[in-house]
Parts: C-alpha cells; structure tokens; sequence
C-alpha cells in the first residue's frame, strides 16, 4: 500500500503537514513549530530515500507510478512517475528542505509558523513538478509554486521586498502562461490526452514545433534563467530571506532545466535541432557576459546570484548538446548546483545573520574571527569555481568534453568559465575572509554554532563526496540520458 | 382552434416561488418590523424548497405551447442562481441591519429578481424571455434604490434603469427583426426557419446586431459596459453582491436561447462579434482594473474581463464550449460572492470599507480572513491549483479545439495584467502594516460560510471533473 504510492506520500506528506504546522503554530509556541517542521521535512526525506534504493538503473521507463482520473471530461489525470532525470532532483529537494528548516531556525523571529508552512507546503508541490507525468498536473504544481515563493519574499524579506516579490511573481507568470496554450495544442495533437509521454510519441510538424518550442522556451528560459530574461532573478535572490534563495537556487531553477529535458528536447527534437545553434548562443553569452557581470557585484547575494545564471548557462549549453556527456554534465551540474548554491547562499545567511548587511566592503579579515567558517566557505567557493575533486568540476568537466565532440571553439569558450569562475569567486572570498580585520563589527563576530555547523557539514559532505565519486549519481541517470539522445535524434516530421 | 389547458407541472417550482414573494409580502405588511428575522429565514427556506422541487421533478420538458423550457442547463442554473441568492441573504444580514434596509421588500425584491431570473432561463420564446429580463430588470433598480438617503445608490439606479431600459429597447427592436424575416417568436421555430431558410438576409443579419448589442449591455461588455463600475460601486455592497453574481448565470441562460437555441445557424457571424467583444472586454477591464484604488470599482472592472472571458467559451460554437463558459460563470459567479462577502465583513456601522487600503495589515490582525481573501483573489487571477484556473483552461481548451489559438494566447496573455492587480491586493493583506484596527463585522453563520465560500476553491479539486461533466450533458441536451 505504502510503496505503491511514494509519490503520492512524499507530495502530499509536507504539504499537510505545512497546514497542520500553519493550523497549530503561533508566535508563542515557536519550539513547538521549529519541532514539528523539521519533524515533517526529516519523514519526507526518509520516505523519499526509497525512490533512490529501490530505483531500477536499467531502464529509461517510469517507475513508481501512479495512474488515476483527476478530470475526466479533459481526460486530465493523476499521473506519477519519475526516472533518471526527476528521481535526483526529488531527493534534492526533500534534503534541502531540511537544511532550509534548519537555517530558519532562530532567525526568523515573526511569523515563524507561517513562515515554515510556506516551505513545506512548497517542497510538496516541487516534488510534484518532478514527479508529474501529466502536463496540466506538471502545469498546477509548477504555477503553485510561486505564491508560497511570493510570500516568502514579501513577507521576510529585504527593504526592497514588495517590488522583488511581484516582479519575480509576473515575471514567470508570463514565461509559463504561453506554456498552457502548448499543452492544450498538444493534447490535440497526441489524441486527447495530457499524458507527456503520449506528447513524446505525437508527431508534430515543422512550423508547429517551432512555435511550440518557442512557448516551452518562454517558460523554462525565464525560471532557469537565460539571459537575456534573467534580470527577476538577482533582485528575487537579494531581497528573499537566506532560505527563500536558497530553495529559489538550489531547486526553483532547476525546474526550468527539467523541463527543457521533459519537454523540449523529446517532443520537440526537430525544433530544437534547428534552434540548438540560438541556445547555445544564449548559453555561452550566459556563460561568459554573466560571469563579468558576477565580478563587479558589491552585494554578495548578488554576486552569487549572477554566478547560478552563469552556471545555469553551462547546463543548457549541455543540453543541445545532443549528446551523452552534454546532457549528463548539465544533470550533473544542476545537482551540483543545487548544492553549491545552497551552501553559499546558507554562508551568506550565516555572515548576514550577525552583521546585516551583504555589502563585501563592510567585510574583510573574517578567517581571524570566525576560522571554521573561513573554512566551509573555503571548500564551497573551490566547488563553485569547479575545482576538480568537488561536485563543481564533475558537470563542467562533462559538458566541456561533449562541446569539444560538436566544436572545439564551442569548447573553448565554455571553458573560459572555469577561469572567469575562478576570479569572482575567489576575489570574493579573498575581500570577506582574508586580510586584517577591517572594523569592529567584524571584530566582535562569533564563529558558527553548532545548528549553522550541521547543515555546511551535511553540504559538504554532498559536494565532496559527488567531486570525488560521482558514479552512484551517473548510473541512475544512465538509462534515461541514452533514451533521451535516442529520442532527440528522430525526426517527428 | 381548440382550447387546451397547458400542462402546469414543469413550472411549478415558479409557480410556488411566486406564491412565497407574495406571502412575505403581505406577512411584512401586517407583522411588520417583528417579522423582519422570520423573513428572512423565510426567504431562504422558500429557496430551498424551490431548488428541493426541482431536483425531485428534474426532467426535459415543453410546455405552455414552447414558450416554457424544463432541461438540464436550466434546471442546473435555476439551482445555483437559487443557492447564490441565500448566500447573498446570509452575507448581508448585519450589513442590512446597520444600515436599516433589513426590510421585507428587499427579500421580496430578491425573490422576485430570482423568479425574473427563472422566467430568463426557461424561456422558448423571444416573449417570455424579454418578460423575464424585465421582472429581473425592475428588480433590480429597485433594489440600488432602497437606500434613499444615498446620493450615490440613487445615482446608480438612475444610471441603471435609463441605460437598462435603453438596452431593453435594442433587443426588443432587434427581436422584431427576426420576426420581421422568421414570422415568429418561438425560439425552436426560429431555429428551424434559419436552417431551412437563407441565413444571410440583411435584416436577419440586423436582428442579430441588435440582439447581441442587447445581450453586450446586459453582460456588461465593453463597448456596453459604462453602467458597470458607476452601479457596482454605487449600489449598497449588499445589492452588488447579489447584482454581481446570480444574473450573470441568467444572462448566460438567454446567451444560450437566444444565440444557440435560436440563431444557432448563425453561429459564423455571431462569432465575430463576441470575439471583439469578448477580447476587449478582456483587455479594458484588465487594464483599468489597476488604476482602481475603490474594491467595488476594482471588482466591476474585474466583472468585465470575466465577462468576456466566459465570451470566449460561447463563441468557440462548440458544444464543449458552451460547458465550458457554464462551468465558467458558475465558479466565477461562486468567487465574485466571496469576494464582496469580504467587502461586507470589513464594512461596519460607520463605514462601507471599500477601499482597497482597507485591506492593509489583515495578514496580521486576522490570518485566517487574509488567506480566505487570498484564496480568493488568487482564484478570480486563475492561477493554479485554484479552480479558477480550471474554468479558464476549460475555456481556452474550448478555443484551442475550434482553432482559434490566437485569441486564446492574447486572451492567456490578459491574465497576466490580470494577476497584477488581484496580487496587489495580496501584497496590501500581507506585505504592508495596517492603518487602523481591522473590525471584523457579520454573524457566525456568515464568517463560516464565507470561509467554506474560500476553502471550495482548492478543496473542490478533486470533484472538478464531476461538476465540468454536468455541464457537458446539460448543453448535449440543449444543442
């Protein structure tokens, strides 16, 4: 009964116990809610882990799924599965939950049940995104996702809240409503039925797929992002609370990746042979404009913000790729990202929890004060510069190798990043952490606690332990990727 | 010709509704002020013995020589007109007494409002219908007018009735053109004559112009739409909340007699006119909806980019469609209830509180009503999982089906602009501090029903299907 509808359980699990948190907590009870939230994201986690254990490496199919009629005059169902694309991505999500419940522990000082409702609730319907199989269900999760994301900013964030919140907001809106007018023209096209895996087989014809490249494009562009629609995204990130930006960096962007593998490349492969040339343009100006943009920032959030569009670039560079180390390093790299970009938006939490502000200039010589905070950053600025024996280098390395297969200037070029990488992250890391100790507040800075050591230590354990063995995380995505580079070289016309 | 006597039983349920009005009308008469509570919980229990005898006579039936209908779309809306309406009683009782209009004649104003509505719903001929729309027509403007001493709800009658009664003309005008080419009233015959007759004939072509004028200004489409925000902020919230809902589903009942029922063979040359229409609508009441800072005025604005919203669903000439935009203009007419539900819940003795700014801080001072409020917004935006977003996508679906996708992507597109003022309202509950206390007003049988009012929206999503299925046998039956 149970394992028959993990899916089913990891959705609806959080999402009821965000309400039940909602429904109990108050400003009074705060142990009660801190208790009982990490209670609920630590159970989805377990029961998560048996998509990993009981995964079938062999097969592209879906597995764990669940079939039911949800409306059936618009044949829409209750459709579930995952594979070697989603299944990653779950278990990402219900991990960084935790450590999201974890970082807003004492910090958040008001509203604290609403506030952990809003994540729990926002893990189950991003758990839903990956693992929905039909596409007005993937489009119902995927458009729920953004009022709990809007609350979260405009109710705990930054001074500049309410703008950030609403152009965040919009902004993906207007990405993703020409997304339905796809589905709907789809499912016409496929024989009445929402099913994405009946889209994947429905031929289409040229111009359509163009167009409907287009609408998919429109979507998952703005949430990856590329640029040139990217610009929601830093303000999103610097006026989100620490753990807003970083469920918006670690797993919010990632959907938008998932969907170019879900949506784009299968069911439109001829479209997107015939747009590859124009993402991979977007991709590389991503890579490498985005990257000096990183390097002038004052804001640290901001800086790391434009550095995910920078590495976001690299993934989709990956992608229309069309081949096996292209894609596998843009999976590789979106995994590896969701980490690394949580654990430098968490260190930036850290350093912004006892100074209150991100402004770099107000930093400099923090290693004298806090060392084993210099440290974990240490470890996570190498992965964000790709070093190798960090997850960084794995996805980079991966996808380096499938451009020079296509074109060695495509390569060339890709690789710069690792060079401009290197510079905004380490010059970064060099202004806060070394030198002498700039002022008193930074003087006065105590070293991180046990609570804030935890979750850097759980990251860091990930994002070594993917750098220097990364074949548990191929094999899973193995069967699907060679499924995926058979379906984008078949002609639909 | 022999003299039959026509077989009553179909309206029966109209027949006692009419027969209710006239008891709470005389027993306000001799009771008087004492009566007042008894009135209306006599009012709604009329109501629902009305919606109980028609679901036990349910059936397809024609009588009085055609000019009365009994079928399932009629059957289904006279139902939910009927259960909007005891919301409306329910919502505004307090709202009523602070501002002493609790007075018999507004539940026999209601009543016979909602018989007007049934009368709409059930006609078979051009006649009973105009008959229908008028009962429901006169009605109303009494009912903006009951508050006497309001300059601005006299206003708002005054506006009302001239601009109604100009609509009235068109129709009727129009009405005599297609008897002018059918030689008849009766909707069934029309239907027949056009098919078999030449669909193109000018005048034929002329009736059908005026009709849908007519139908425009009822709706409140734009270009027809001026009257809209004037008597939606006008009028005592009470009486918006009920003008705003329930002859919405009359008015699509006479959307359907009359343009399908009866000039179904014209679909070709109505289609043209709702898309402009309907895409206007869309785009005006969108865009003027922002610079709104009254909610009433907000949410009239918002009334006309639905309206031309549900256009859509009818114009796509399919039968789906035509589900669709019923589905459509339930769970709209189900949220504008709501929402002015929550304008009533903040307006106390002293004052309407139907500012947007009056919503600031609720998040704070009550987090229950500030996500009842945003369950709502957030449906009316249709953005998922509410169940606004599956009447919208049952419409663009109806659209896609017919091919008609450019007007479903600028019509997807509108609800962007759309979010953005729905949205606002989220930000002022959530985001900002608020300016003064929030009081809360109305009974504990209102504050229940309005948070069940907001909790169906999300908590009915697993019986959506069930309630788009009704629609699509109700309209199977009609075409």
């Amino acid at each position: 009964m149970f394992a028959d509808h993990l899916l089913t359980v990891s959705i609806w699990l959080p999402i009821l116990g965000g309400i039940l948190v909602l429904l109990l907590g108050s400003d009074e009870r705060k142990p009660l809610v801190r208790q009982l939230s990490l209670g609920v994201a630590v159970l989805t986690f377990l029961v998560t882990v048996p998509l990993w254990t009981g995964f079938d490496r062999g097969t592209a199919a879906m597995q764990f799924v669940e079939q039911a009629d949800w409306i059936r005059p618009l044949h829409i169902q209750y459709f579930l599965g995952v594979d070697g694309f989603s299944m990653p991505l779950i278990l990402l999500t219900s991990f960084i939950t935790i450590l999201v419940v974890i970082a807003g522990w004492r910090v958040i000082r008001d509203h604290l049940a609403s506030y952990m409702a809003a994540f729990l609730i926002m893990e189950g319907l991003m758990i839903g995104v990956f693992a929905a199989l039909d596409a007005i269900l993937f489009y119902v999760f995927w458009e729920a996702t953004l009022l709990p994301m809007y609350l979260i900013i405009g109710i705990w964030g930054g001074d500049n809240r309410v703008y950030a919140a609403i152009k965040f907001f919009l902004y993906t809106l207007l990405g993703s409503l020409l997304m339905l007018v796809a589905m709907i023209y789809l499912y016409y096209q496929a024989g009445h039925s929402f099913s994405i895996l009946d889209f994947h087989a429905a031929r289409i014809g040229e111009t359509a797929q163009i167009l409907l490249f287009l609408a998919f494009f429109a979507a998952f562009a703005v949430k990856i992002p590329m640029w040139p629609v990217h610009t929601w995204l830093p303000d999103a990130h610097v006026q989100a609370p620490t753990g807003g930006s970083v469920i918006l960096a670690a797993i919010m962007l990632k959907m938008g990746g998932y969907g170019f593998l879900r949506f784009n490349l299968p069911i439109l492969p001829d479209a997107s042979h015939a747009l590859a040339g124009f993402m991979i343009a977007l991709s590389l100006i991503a890579v490498v404009y985005i990257a000096f943009v990183a390097l002038v920032q004052t804001d640290m959030k901001k800086l790391i913000a434009y550095s995910s569009i920078s590495h976001m670039g690299f993934v989709t560079l990956g992608f229309f790729l069309f081949n096996q180390q292209g894609i596998e390093g843009g999976m590789v790299q979106m995994i590896s990202h969701g980490f690394v970009s949580g654990a430098m938006f968490l260190c930036v939490g850290v350093l912004y929890d006892r100074m209150h502000t991100r402004e770099i200039s107000a930093y400099g010589g923090v290693g004298h004060t806090m060392p084993l905070f210099a440290a974990f950053m240490m470890l996570f600025t190498m992965a964000n510069t790709g070093l190798p024996g960090t997850s960084g280098f794995v996805g980079e390395l991966l996808v380096i190798l499938g451009a020079f297969k296509t074109n060695l200037w495509l390569a060339v070029i890709a690789a710069t990043t690792l060079v401009f990488g290197a510079a905004y992250s380490l010059w970064l890391y060099k202004r806060v952490i070394f030198g002498p100790v700039v002022n008193e507040n930074v003087k006065k800075l105590t070293d991180i606690s046990r609570r804030e050591a935890l979750f850097l230590g759980l990251l860091a354990v990930f994002v070594l332990g993917i750098g220097l063995y990364p074949g548990p995380l191929l094999d899973v995505m193995h069967a699907s990727i060679d499924n995926l580079v058979a379906q984008t070289s078949l002609s639909k016309l | 010709m022999e003299f039959q006597i026509p077989d009553f039983a179909p309206a029966y349920p109209e027949i006692f509704l009419l027969c209710m009005a006239g008891a709470v009308l005389l027993l306000d008469l001799f009771l008087g002020k004492r009566f007042r509570n008894l009135a209306y919980g006599l009012s709604i229990a009329s109501l629902l013995a009305t919606i109980a005898m028609i679901i036990g006579s349910s059936q397809q039936a024609t009588t009085f020589n055609g000019m009365f209908l009994r079928d399932l779309m009629g059957d289904i809306l006279k139902i939910a007109v009927m259960l909007f309406t005891i919301m409306v009683f329910i919502y505004s009782r307090i709202y009523q007494q602070d501002r002493h209009i609790f007075k018999g004649e507004y539940f026999v104003l209601a009543l016979t409002a909602v018989l007007g509505m049934m009368v709409m719903i059930s006609a078979g001929n051009m006649l009973l219908l105009y008959l229908g729309l008028e009962l429901l027509s006169l009605s109303l403007y009494s009912l903006i007018a009951m508050r006497r001493d309001s300059l601005h709800a006299t206003e708002a009658a005054m506006k009302y009735f001239i601009l109604g009664a100009l609509a009235s003309g068109i129709l009727l005008y129009g009405m005599s053109m297609i008897y002018v080419t059918t030689g008849t009233l009766d909707l069934a015959q029309i239907h027949a004559a056009i098919r078999t007759g030449d669909s193109a004939n000018l005048v034929l072509s002329l009736g059908l112009v005026f009709v849908v004028v007519a139908i425009g200004f009822k709706l409140g489409a734009v270009p027809f739409h001026m009257w809209v925000p004037d008597v939606y902020q006008g009028s005592p919230t009470s009486v918006t909340l009920f003008l705003g809902s329930a002859p919405k589903l009359a008015a699509f009942a006479m959307l359907m007699r009359l343009l399908v029922g009866g000039l179904e063979n014209m679909s070709g040359q109505w289609q043209q006119m709702l898309i402009i229409l309907a895409l206007f609508s869309i785009g005006f009441g969108n865009i003027v909806a922002i610079a709104q800072t009254n909610m009433k005025r907000m949410l009239a604005y918002s009334a006309i980019s639905h309206v031309g919203f549900f256009l859509l669903g009818v114009l796509s000439a399919t039968p789906d469609g035509y589900a669709a935009s019923m589905f459509y203009i339930l769970v709209y007419g189900f949220m504008t209830l709501g929402s002015f539900g929550m304008i009533l819940l903040l307006s106390n003795k002293d004052s309407e509180s139907d500012m947007i700014a009056n919503f600031k801080g609720m998040f704070s001072a009550h987090p229950l009503y500030a996500l009842v409020m945003t369950l709502l917004m957030v449906s009316m935006a249709g953005i998922p999982p509410l169940i606004g977003f599956n009447a919208k996508l049952a419409v663009i679906n109806a659209l896609v089906e017919s091919r008609l996708y450019w007007v479903a992507v600028v019509a997807v597109l509108f609800s962007v602009v759309g979010a953005f003022y729905y949205l606002r309202i989220v930000k002022f509950m959530y985001f900002d501090q608020p300016g003064e206390a929030i009081r809360l007003n109305g009974g504990m049988e209102m504050h229940t029903l309005l948070t069940i009012n907001a909790l169906a929206l999300i908590l009915g999503l697993p019986w959506i299907g069930w309630l788009i299925r009704i629609c699509n046998s109700a309209l199977a039956q009609l075409s």
